[in-house]
């Protein structure tokens, strides 16, 4: 489906998605997706169970790349840059892009090595400079508060809710530009889904978000523009109060609101 | 609006509230009726049913929005369920002032019976009879498009509403030469010239449920907007 929604001038495109096309061996679950993600605001996609959004997530860090019958063919720039390309290192587009999944997966180690990690990985930091980074992280990832006097016990010890921050912290140590997050909330009780949710919020400021979730509600709340894909095609694209209040395509509107066949 | 909801509780819900609607339109709409045959046969009777009707029609306001409230907390409607609760909620809102209008009207009857106004006085009540079979034909025909949410038939009311209007003013140039003809004839005259008035809101309030269907058909607001205006965004409409 040819759908693409110029966004308003006022943004600033921080990924380009042009003719996308993505495939599990034969199957095609990508459809000529072309679409402008703005940057340093929450893009939410939503859709039904197969729709191809978290598909479509991982094409940008690249991870399809873990899985040889997985290929994607088109274009995906990222300030201008094809992140897709095989000439651009996979780990560097890793550490500007980002991802939380839906099961927390706090690394097997204290709370301070799970943020220091990666970190490691890209910088030579001396050992201040790195405490100062790993305190960064969790104030930003608002834990340090709940960690900073145990920040040498496993981060398995934590609750679930403090691992998904965890891991959000782990993602955003290593200071990269754009944050994928993969249903965060699925796993998690509503407290900690309503702290992640502020939390959305305020890391918009710094990094370019997008969120894939089933929750349709959480998208209503969290995110400014919301993207909704059926079947591996992208369906309309929009201003989040405005698809939710007067969404252009009839079926977006089955979708949100629960018409479904 | 025929699809059905995966919950048939939540479809259950809005035909539920939507034919509660309907009911407060008849309600209010008998209201007026009956309030112009008070006054055209001098009748303290029906003046008085008019009166005891209000407190239905206030309960039925109270009701209604207390049920859709409920409803937008726990369903968390969007898009045209949601714009269709918001119009309900204006809808009723602008009921509940016919029904208001209505009452005015019977208790100004009961005043003219009292101070000893008859029919010898000649007043042109049956001109007031045609404003208010006008202005009732309106909230039928905006209860009707509400029932079908028909924009069409919305946009016919917004069309038409000019009508009454020049009623109202007819009829007030009428009653303006009454009372320099007759002095004694001023005090009903007012009387009457409030009555059209009421007459005259009815009118409006019908125009204001119409352009609450095009709000939930379309997604578009057309308060404040020149009836032409309106007559292209309801024939252009997308969908």
């Amino acid at each position: 489906m040819d759908v693409r929604v110029e966004l308003p001038t006022t943004e600033k495109v921080k990924i380009a998605v042009r003719g996308l096309n993505f495939y599990y061996g034969s199957f095609h679950a990508l459809k000529n997706i072309n679409l402008d993600l703005p940057e340093r605001k929450v893009t939410a996609f939503i859709g039904p169970s197969g729709c191809g959004k978290s598909t479509l997530l991982r094409v940008f860090n690249r991870m399809f790349e873990l899985y040889p019958e997985q290929r994607a063919e088109g274009e995906v720039t990222m300030d201008g840059e094809d992140i897709l390309s095989k000439k651009l290192d996979v780990s560097l587009v890793r550490a500007k892009i980002g991802m939380v999944f839906q099961k927390p997966t706090p690394f097997p180690m204290s709370i301070y090595d799970n943020i220091a990690f990666g970190v490691r990985l890209f910088e030579a930091l001396p050992r201040v400079e790195m405490d100062e980074r790993v305190e960064w992280a969790l104030k930003k990832a608002a834990l340090w508060n709940e960690v900073k006097d145990k920040l040498n016990q496993n981060g398995s010890s934590l609750s679930g809710g403090q691992q998904q921050r965890l891991c959000i912290a782990r993602g955003i140590a290593i200071k990269p530009e754009v944050l994928l997050l993969d249903e965060p909330c699925s796993a998690l009780d509503p407290i900690s889904t309503g702290k992640i949710e502020e939390l959305i919020h305020e890391l918009k400021t710094d990094y370019t978000v997008l969120i894939v979730t089933h929750n349709m509600q959480q998208a209503a709340r969290c995110s400014d523009y919301t993207a909704y894909m059926y079947l591996g095609d992208l369906i309309e694209f929009g201003p989040t109060g405005e698809l939710f209040m007067k969404p252009k395509k009839k079926d977006t509107e089955d979708y949100i609101t629960g018409r479904f066949g | 609006m025929t699809d059905k909801h995966l919950s048939t509780q939540f479809d259950a819900e809005l035909s539920g509230i939507s034919n509660r609607v309907l009911e407060m339109g008849g309600l209010v709409e008998s209201q007026v009726a009956q309030a112009l045959y008070a006054l055209v046969n001098f009748s303290d009777t029906t003046a008085a049913q008019v009166l005891t009707q209000e407190e239905r029609v206030n309960q039925m306001e109270i009701e209604i929005d207390r049920d859709l409230s409920a409803i937008i907390a726990r369903r968390q409607p969007t898009a045209r369920d949601l714009r269709l609760l918001i119009a309900i909620s204006k809808t009723i809102a602008n009921l509940e002032r016919v029904g208001d209008e209505a009452a005015r009207i019977a208790r100004t009857v009961q005043r003219l019976i009292n101070t000893g106004v008859s029919s010898r006085m000649r007043l042109p009540v049956s001109d007031l009879t045609f404003e208010a079979d006008l202005a009732i034909a309106q909230l039928r025909k905006a209860l009707d498009a509400f029932a079908r949410l028909d924009t069409a038939r919305a946009l016919e009311v917004l069309k038409e509403d000019g009508q009454i209007d020049q009623e109202f003013d007819g009829l007030l140039r009428k009653l303006i030469t009454y009372m320099m003809e007759d002095p004694r004839t001023i005090s009903a005259s007012i009387d009457l010239i409030f009555v059209a008035k009421a007459i005259e809101r009815v009118g409006d309030h019908a125009k204001n449920l119409s352009e609450a269907i095009i709000y939930v058909v379309q997604g578009t607001d057309v308060r404040h907007t020149s009836v032409d205006d309106v007559a292209k965004a309801v024939e252009n409409a997308d969908r």
